[in-house]
């Protein structure tokens, strides 16, 4: 007995000597509830829809960071439900803020504890290029220090400024770049 | 319109002040050094309790350098009195506050990271808001703002402080 | 055994922390969980205010106010405005200076709706958050509504207002006046009878009416000791003489005090807000002088001389004459002030932030002696100070 063409790809159903073991109607029932797909994807899906930031909040950006995550903008809608206080526990660092030279050491090794895969959102304008100031005082740009993923323009960026960035950086994590080594 | 409080007490320092000044309701009395410590206990016990600000001006290139500057405030009285002392670059040492106005502390240990001044009698003169290992005093004129010029291909634009530059007073027009 | 008593322990507290309200670093020496020493380190957020506004000119120098406090960012601007406008001894029109102080009063609310919301958090009221910033939402709204940002707005300028306010300013700023105390009266319901707020608060961090004038402290935090010091009393400005509030006084000094006069503060400032409501009246909003405002567009095409104003005033800057001021606010933090110095030149020689949070928190390791560590948390919370930098760190 030939087989049709099925009318959409999907699992063939080859009858054997029994007709009536399984009709087309099952078939197609259990093609739609299989999804076909790599594990980079489903890993890359569950990570971007669980990003929890550690709380690295330094100056006014960290205040519209605190606005993200309350009720009016929520940044927890995204996932990000908690905001992490050890950085071991956290996936994203949004550097909120300026960073000044004494605390550019502290950024790093903050940094160095996260465990991989980990992100970076610099968000500002300080924390993207130094920002308003430009002295002897502050870091121009924490991408001096750590690698960055997604900078978010502003002074300070709007928390829907801080959200679009943080959508840009689930887009970049469902494609699942590679995991960052530091140089 | 300058308190009574602030007149009284500028009249009272009046024999141990060098210099004094009004400008806009504010008195300010310039004392040497020397009699630092017994100006700041006089004000304070004429009800001048509270050090609201101590910090330094650099007048770089005019001499004497440095100005430490006092800010007092009688609360009960609502005046303020000023009080400077002039030091030199090259001895840069003036008695602490401390002992009479302990709110001194911290603000001794800014001048000292901001400007290289030194208080003799603090307890613990260190640097507070550069880090330890800092060199040099940042807020003196000769110590440059270390401005970082933005880079494109073909073209520096100014930086920021250059956007605007430095015009010095307008002499005013002589009359025609 | 005795050596094993008389062992301390140093604990590293930050400059990452959740509950340092920014990047301060605590170094507590323990003997067991009692405090015995403390010395805070700071710097962490040294951002070089002072050293850049010797490099701009005034007009350039107000975008640094605002980044410096950024909780209460009009009254940070109003602290700068005000000292440039006492040094060139020019003073704002009236609608102007009205309009100040409605903006400054909201932003008082609105710092103090942060202050409340995370000291809460810091004693797991976690919903206290949600709550104080979704107020503060509606003050944004208004901020964006007059000058285009939600914080750092720019909108006070030497000589009085960047541009009058917008239609349906007056009515939102009463829908906020309105609401308030219904909000408040919630706050206080949820934590002033709450035994748990009471107990981490009474009796913790006591600051004696002495230690504050000693420390220079100004502030809820000198009020809550009893300190009957607020500058828009003692040294009235931008107009407040003419307004009618009270300045809340705790008398223990700990931290309960200190929440209270707040939220009492908070109270007083809708009074004055809706007091300068109704005092507005229609006028210009910013002075006349050519020699420190831009001349209205339309007169550009008539006059040769307010071309000639416009040119210098936007190629150099104005230049004050020679001299020094001070000249102080009432921040939610205490007495912020400027210490203006010129030379005559149209860049200021120096440029002093007074910043309460810096004298404000020498007074800590004296509040927090012979407490707990989890009282250090409560401690600095009470403080109120906007940390890591601008306040503190200048």
């Amino acid at each position: 007995m030939a087989l049709k063409p099925p009318e959409r790809p999907g699992i063939q159903i080859s009858r054997g000597a029994d007709a009536s073991a399984v009709t087309e109607a099952d078939a197609r029932a259990v093609e739609g509830s299989i999804l076909t797909t790599t594990v980079d994807r489903v890993v890359s899906w569950a990570r971007k829809n669980s990003v929890w930031p550690v709380q690295f909040g330094l100056a006014c950006c960290a205040i519209e960071m605190i606005s993200a995550a309350q009720s009016r903008f929520d940044i927890a809608r995204f996932g990000s439900e908690l905001f992490r206080a050890s950085p071991r526990q956290a996936d994203l660092m949004i550097v909120s803020g300026r960073v000044s030279q004494k605390m550019a050491p502290v950024l790093k090794h903050i940094y160095e504890q996260m465990l991989d895969p980990k992100w970076v959102i610099a968000m500002g304008d300080c924390a993207s290029c130094g920002g308003v100031f430009n002295n002897y005082a502050l870091v121009q740009g924490v991408d001096k220090l750590v690698p960055v993923d997604v900078y978010v323009a502003g002074c300070p960026p709007r928390p829907e400024a801080l959200l679009f960035g943080f959508t840009k950086l689930q887009e970049l994590i469902a494609r699942g770049r590679p995991l960052r080594r530091l140089s | 319109m300058i308190a009574e409080a602030a007149e009284a007490l500028a009249r009272d320092l009046a024999g141990l002040a060098e210099a004094e000044d009004r400008f806009r309701d504010e008195v300010t009395l310039v004392v040497p050094r020397e009699r630092l410590h017994d100006v700041l206990a006089r004000a304070r016990d004429a009800s001048f309790a509270v050090l609201t600000d101590l910090t330094a001006v650099d007048r770089l290139p005019a001499q004497p350098r440095f100005e430490v500057v006092y800010l007092l405030t009688n609360y009960t009285a609502a005046a303020r009195v000023r009080l400077k002392v002039r030091v030199e670059a090259d001895d840069a040492l003036v008695p602490s506050a401390e002992a009479v106005y302990p709110g001194a502390n911290w603000l001794e240990r800014e001048v000292y990271d901001m400007f290289g001044i030194r208080f003799s009698g603090h307890p613990d003169l260190k640097r507070i808001l550069m880090p330890d290992d800092w060199e040099g005093h940042p807020l003196r004129k000769d110590f440059p703002l270390v401005e970082e010029p933005v880079h494109f291909a073909g073209h520096t634009p100014k930086v920021p402080s250059a956007i605007i530059p430095k015009t010095p007073r307008t002499p005013p027009t002589p009359p025609r | 055994m005795s050596e094993l008593a008389r062992e301390t322990l140093v604990l590293n507290m930050g400059p990452h922390h959740p509950s340092t309200h920014g990047v301060l670093r605590l170094m507590l020496e323990l003997e067991g969980e009692v405090i015995l020493r403390t010395e805070p380190v700071i710097g962490y957020l040294h951002t070089g205010f002072e050293k850049e506004m010797e490099t701009r000119t005034y007009h350039q120098n107000i975008v640094f106010p605002p980044r410096i406090e950024y909780l209460a960012t009009m009254i940070e601007e109003h602290a700068y405005v005000l000292a440039v406008e006492k040094l060139l001894g020019v003073r704002a029109p009236e609608r102007a200076e009205t309009i100040r102080i409605i903006l400054a009063e909201l932003s008082r609310i609105a710092s103090h709706l942060v202050w409340l919301g995370t000291s809460a958090v810091d004693v797991n009221v976690t919903s206290m958050l949600m709550y104080c910033f979704n107020d503060r939402e509606r003050i944004m709204d208004i901020f964006e509504m007059v000058s285009g940002q939600r914080m750092m707005h720019g909108y006070m300028r030497v000589g009085g207002l960047q541009w009058d306010v917008p239609a349906g300013f007056v009515e939102q700023v009463r829908a906020v006046a309105d609401d308030l105390p219904g909000r408040l009266d919630e706050y206080e319901r949820l934590l002033t009878d709450n035994l748990i707020w009471r107990e981490r608060t009474e009796g913790i961090a006591v600051l004696s009416h002495d230690d504050a004038l000693r420390y220079g402290c100004t502030g809820p935090i000198a009020r809550g000791s009893g300190v009957n010091y607020d500058v828009r009393k003692a040294f009235p400005y931008g107009g407040y003489e003419a307004y009618d509030f009270d300045v809340p006084l705790g008398s223990r000094g700990d931290s309960f005090d200190r929440y209270t006069v707040r939220v009492e503060e908070m109270r007083q400032s809708r009074r004055i807000i809706l007091q300068a409501l109704d005092r507005l009246r229609d006028g210009p909003v910013m002075v006349d002088d050519r020699k420190v405002a831009l001349p209205p567009r339309a007169e550009l095409v008539r006059s040769i001389e307010a071309v000639i104003h416009q040119f210098k005033l936007v190629s150099e800057g104005f230049h004050p004459p020679v001299g020094e001021v001070y000249s102080a606010v009432e921040s939610p933090r205490g007495e912020k002030g400027y210490y203006l110095v010129s030379d005559g030149g149209n860049q200021p020689v120096r440029a002093r932030v007074r910043s309460p949070s810096f004298n404000n928190l020498q007074a800590l390791p004296v509040m927090i002696f012979r407490h707990m560590v989890s009282d250090v948390v409560v401690a600095i919370a009470s403080i109120d100070i906007v940390l890591g930098d601008g306040d503190v760190d200048r």
